[in-house]
């Protein structure tokens, strides 16, 4: 096994943020009833023609521009002949020649390393309408509401060498498409779907094994399956002796396995060319720039800028740019805040996302406004609960019982600061405690953190441990 | 370049269109004669010539992104040789 | 009344001579007696022309009429017309009635002109004869035993035979200019991009380009402000200033540079067609023009081009008809494979299918460079050649076809001899110029008859009203529009 090498490329669609279709004016939206929004264009009636939507076109070049990529200042649309059902034309437009955006790049994280995914290039097409089988039987119902529907269809270099790089990539494109608002991200909806180029080579071999194509994989838990499954079967069948034909592969989420597709398309010859219904694209370097104006802080520039600005480890400025939900979130908590950076962090990535991990949410949804928690954090800078304690407060906040302020109060769970409070409770700890004081006495140090224990017990948890801690000490040193 | 009735079959697969043995081999002819027309261009040095694909040069105005159609299906599927619950009715399509 | 001129026809109107109801009748009753036999009509429905009429003759009461408000004209049957059987000659659309307008019929009904049906075509516009079409033959009204050209025969018959008062065309290759050549009469393919391809079912879509048919250049003039003009719903339309076509009609011709091609006057053009158009060019002379000639010296590249370049576009465009959303579908089949080849092959004539065969060859793995690239390559050769000429002359002026209208099944059999009908007119369309013919006089064949030759005026881009005045200033020194064919009065 160690002697193999997997080469791994994807090819994703994202299906873009616009209210109408790519050539019509059809609407978008999802599960509407079938054929409901499939206009004579869409349903490719004799003599309609196709014009192609601004917005489509300026998603492709916010995508370009978030990865750095060559936008074409000439592109052109190309129809790609197949027939199929769900294919009202009988070709595709799409683009070969010229795409609107060209080479790229999107850095990933895998574990602690970087690395960096080259993109070969990204293309608007139109997409194709769907089968419905089982609609009577021995017959598909065809339902092109979908159809004419925008991609960007995102192709990398065979950059990738395990499953876990893929899907890195795959969750990192994934943010950033959301991220600049070109797409919504929707897996289950389809509108992310990503088609996995697979092959194998003995580690050192210059040349590319026989690539199958996994395609439509719509989770990231069945593309790490689904890969490497593949890796597994394709490295098997060449040491079994066996070859590896060029195909199109389904991964089946119940078996965990993938196999070739029964609909063989005869050596795929889809006679491309210009589409003589559309005109060249022209896209000029000034309304590239009114784009880029428009474009967020991207996370690669955010990243670098918690860093530097908060002081942020790297790895604690990854994982608040790992998506503009968690980012937005984060900054708005820290304004509302006003502390430290540090403190809003590690209440981000540890309570927050925790809760909405056990809960399966998303950030947005989360109970806890980023206000809310900028108010328990206030309290906590100000020593008002210890950090204990404000566990307990964010539990309360996010069952919704109120803001923190409100929760403290109600529930009397104010630090006890009151020197003399303390002392009282301390006394009555060493008093109940002799054995231990004992132990401490002989040197076993372990004996002072669980006398501060009883103490903070005794406290119901209020009293200021560093107070507890002074008092304690001077007291067993007196 | 010279065609042979497998060419034809071929192509006429790609174009899907059912053709017989005998349609195959009297297509041949015709198609033969007419790529023999064809043919001429290659006497033709085209080195360094721009392809041309419009008469004008003109580029691809862009529509404003709205949506200004309504449901038609009615009257869409009015003329649809199979339907059934809104749905167009084809042979089972197997993947 | 058959053989006034629209501007007559609408004074009538205007004048309350006679109503848009009556003239409508006239030519309703003229096609039931002599459509039967010419087949220049598949569809004619009097209740929906009457109905148009009528509004017509509401607006025309009103004071709200245009200058084709209630005149009634053929429309080709490649037009997608809302309510009306569009079949586009073949039989693949036998029962499709379009439930839309195209951008041309909206054009024609927002100025109030009254459809009298659709008019008889090649099987989706590929032929030079109308013996392509599903729907019969089309006799020529000079000889009924000979084509009337094609694929807009239907409409050229039909306006030939007086069987409506003007028509509309398309024109890919010639098929606008050919029949009318064939038929006496007049017929302009504006630059590529005046009018609206929307709704115009596509043949080879960076050819296509629809224009009118008509007995004289005025009509035509009039004809083309109706029918030309910006469509958002064609990305290939252009944004042009509206123009009036009739604005320079009655202009002298003192000191137009006329060109002669010495291409088009070279071997395989007729001679009695020879003599037609040099005796044409005479006139222009004594018009005040001034001869010159020109070279187009890839003329003869012009038809292999558009031998790759249009099937390869029209298999494309061709493969929507797959029997699923609309048209035909074989009544028995195994599959969906099954399904897709028989209702094609059932559904499609042998052009069309020699057609889409050559096209996807053309375009199929391996092939692509070799043809469809190279024609592309020589298709800007061709486009250099019309640039370069005119930079020596302001129209060019040649026969539109080589030989006049031949006997029906002559050709039928033979596409490469019937592919170089085009000779003149094809490399017109690769260039995107305007295209034009006029009748220029009769010339008599081996049998004894005497048969209608077409003169073509090619001018630059957009230089259709200087083409149209030239035609008009013609067309006041010479009668060759006016003739009638023998058994149709």
């Amino acid at each position: 096994m160690s002697t193999w090498e997997v080469v791994i490329g994807l090819e994703t669609h994202a299906q873009l943020n616009t209210k109408s279709k790519i050539f019509s004016g059809s609407s978008i939206a999802f599960g509407a009833e079938p054929n409901t929004q499939a206009n004579v264009v869409d349903i490719a009636l004799p003599g309609v023609l196709p014009v192609l939507n601004k917005e489509a076109v300026q998603c492709a070049i916010r995508f370009g521009l978030a990865v750095n990529a060559e936008i074409a200042s000439r592109s052109v649309f190309a129809r790609k002949n197949y027939f199929y059902p769900d294919l009202p034309k009988g070709y595709q437009i799409s683009q070969y020649e010229l795409p609107v955006v060209g080479k790229g790049a999107l850095t990933i994280q895998v574990g602690d390393s970087e690395k960096t995914i080259n993109i070969t290039r990204a293309h608007l097409e139109e997409d194709a309408g769907k089968s419905v089988h089982g609609a009577s039987p021995g017959q598909s119902g065809i339902d092109l509401n979908r159809a004419g529907t925008p991609l960007l269809e995102i192709v990398t270099e065979p950059d990738m060498r395990s499953a876990a790089e893929a899907v890195a990539y795959a969750r990192k494109l994934h943010e950033l498409v959301q991220w600049i608002n070109i797409c919504d991200g929707n897996m289950q909806e389809g509108s992310f779907r990503c088609d996995v180029n697979v092959s194998v080579r003995r580690k050192g071999d210059e040349k590319l094994g026989t690539r199958r194509e996994i395609k439509n994989l719509n989770s990231f838990r069945f593309m790490q399956q689904a890969i490497e499954y593949e890796t597994r079967w394709q490295i098997e069948t060449l040491e079994d002796g066996g070859k590896i034909e060029q195909a199109t592969v389904l991964f089946n989420p119940d078996t965990g396995e993938t196999r070739a597709m029964r609909s063989k398309e005869e050596a795929n010859d889809y006679r491309y060319f210009p589409d003589p219904d559309l005109l060249p694209v022209a896209i000029s370097a000034e309304d590239i720039d009114a784009i880029r104006v428009t474009l967020p802080e991207l996370p690669s520039a955010m990243k670098v800028r918690f860093e530097r600005e908060y002081g942020l480890s790297a790895y604690d400025a990854a994982a608040l740019t790992a998506s503009r939900g968690i980012a937005d979130y984060f900054t708005a908590a820290l304004v509302a805040f006003g502390g430290e950076a540090k403190l809003v962090a590690n209440w981000v990535m540890g309570n927050v996302s925790a809760k909405l991990n056990e809960e399966s949410r998303e950030i947005a949804d989360a109970p806890v406004s980023p206000e809310l928690l900028a108010g328990l954090l206030k309290r906590i800078a100000d020593n008002t609960v210890s950090s204990k304690i404000a566990k307990d407060v964010f539990e309360a906040m996010w069952s919704g019982e109120g803001d923190a302020d409100a929760i403290i109060e109600r529930k009397g769970l104010k630090q006890v600061t009151d020197t003399g409070a303390i002392e009282a409770i301390v006394d009555e700890v060493l008093a109940a405690n002799a054995a231990m004081v004992a132990e401490f006495r002989a040197g076993k140090d372990k004996a002072f953190n669980a006398l501060v224990g009883q103490a903070m017990k005794a406290s119901k948890g209020k009293a200021n441990p560093a107070q507890v801690n002074e008092i304690l000490k001077r007291k067993l040193a007196g | 370049m010279s065609l042979n009735t497998n060419d034809v079959k071929r192509i006429a697969h790609l174009a899907r269109l059912a053709v017989s043995e005998e349609e195959a081999e009297a297509t041949l002819v015709k198609l033969s004669g007419i790529l023999g027309l064809i043919e001429e261009m290659q006497a033709v040095d085209t080195t360094g010539i721009a392809p041309m694909s419009h008469s004008q040069d003109v580029t691809q105005r862009l529509r404003e992104d709205k949506v200004t159609e309504s449901n038609q299906r009615e009257l869409l599927q009015s003329i649809a040789p199979a339907v059934e619950n809104g749905l167009y009715l084809v042979p089972q399509v197997i993947e | 009344m058959i053989n006034h001129s629209l501007k007559h026809l609408a004074g009538m109107l205007a004048g309350k001579e006679i109503s848009s109801v009556e003239l409508t009748q006239e030519y309703l009753n003229r096609i039931a007696r002599f459509n039967p036999e010419i087949n220049a009509y598949i569809t004619v429905d009097p209740e929906l022309s009457l109905a148009q009429a009528r509004a017509a003759d509401q607006r025309l009461a009103n004071g709200d009429a245009g200058p084709l408000t209630g005149i009634p004209i053929a429309q080709k049957d490649i037009f997608c017309a809302k309510g009306w059987k569009t079949t586009c000659g073949s039989k693949m659309l036998e029962t499709f009635i379009a439930p839309y307008d195209a951008g041309v019929i909206e054009r024609f009904n927002a100025a109030g002109a009254v459809s009298l049906g659709k008019t008889n075509m090649d099987e989706f516009a590929m032929g030079s004869s109308n013996e392509t079409s599903y729907y019969g033959k089309v006799q020529n009204p000079w000889d009924r035993t000979r084509v009337p050209g094609g694929s807009s025969g239907g409409s050229a018959a039909a306006v030939a035979a007086r069987l409506c008062a003007a028509a509309t065309g398309t024109d890919t290759g010639g098929s606008i200019r050919q029949p009318a050549s064939l038929c006496g009469l007049s017929g302009l393919k504006p630059t590529y991009g005046l009018a609206s391809r929307y709704g115009m079912i596509a043949f080879a879509s960076s050819l296509d380009q629809a224009g009118p048919m008509a007995h004289s250049c005025e009509d035509m003039a009039l004809m083309m402000n109706v029918m030309t003009g910006f469509d958002e719903r064609d990305s290939t339309s252009l944004q042009r200033e509206k123009e009036d076509y009739t604005r320079d009609l009655g202009k002298p011709l003192a000191g137009l540079r006329v060109g002669l091609p010495k291409e088009y006057f070279a071997e395989g053009l007729d001679t009695g067609v020879a003599k037609v158009v040099e005796a044409a060019v005479e006139e222009y002379r004594k018009l005040g023009a001034e001869i010159v000639e020109v070279s187009l010296p890839n003329t003869m590249l012009s038809i292999p081009v558009y031998y790759v370049l249009a099937p390869a576009e029209a298999s494309s465009n061709l493969s929507r008809y797959d029997g699923v959303r609309f048209g035909h579908r074989a009544a028995e089949y195994d599959d969906l494979m099954d399904m897709y080849c028989k209702s094609r092959a059932e559904g499609f004539g042998a052009e069309v299918k020699r057609r889409i065969l050559i096209g996807t060859y053309v375009l199929s793995a391996g092939y692509y460079d070799a043809y469809y690239l190279k024609a592309q390559q020589i298709r800007r050769l061709i486009a250099e050649d019309f640039a370069r000429a005119f930079e020596q002359c302001d129209l060019i002026l040649g026969p539109t076809a080589p030989s006049t209208a031949f006997k029906a099944g002559e050709k039928a059999d033979d596409p490469v001899s019937m592919y170089l009908q085009d000779i003149y007119t094809i490399a017109v369309n690769l260039a995107g110029l305007p295209g034009m013919s006029i009748p220029a006089g009769f010339a008599t064949v081996a049998d004894g008859t005497a048969l209608p030759v077409g003169l073509q005026v090619i001018g630059n881009y957009f230089d259709e009203a200087r083409m149209l005045n030239a035609g008009h200033a013609y067309q006041q020194v010479t009668d060759w529009h006016t003739r009638m064919p023998e058994g149709i009065a």
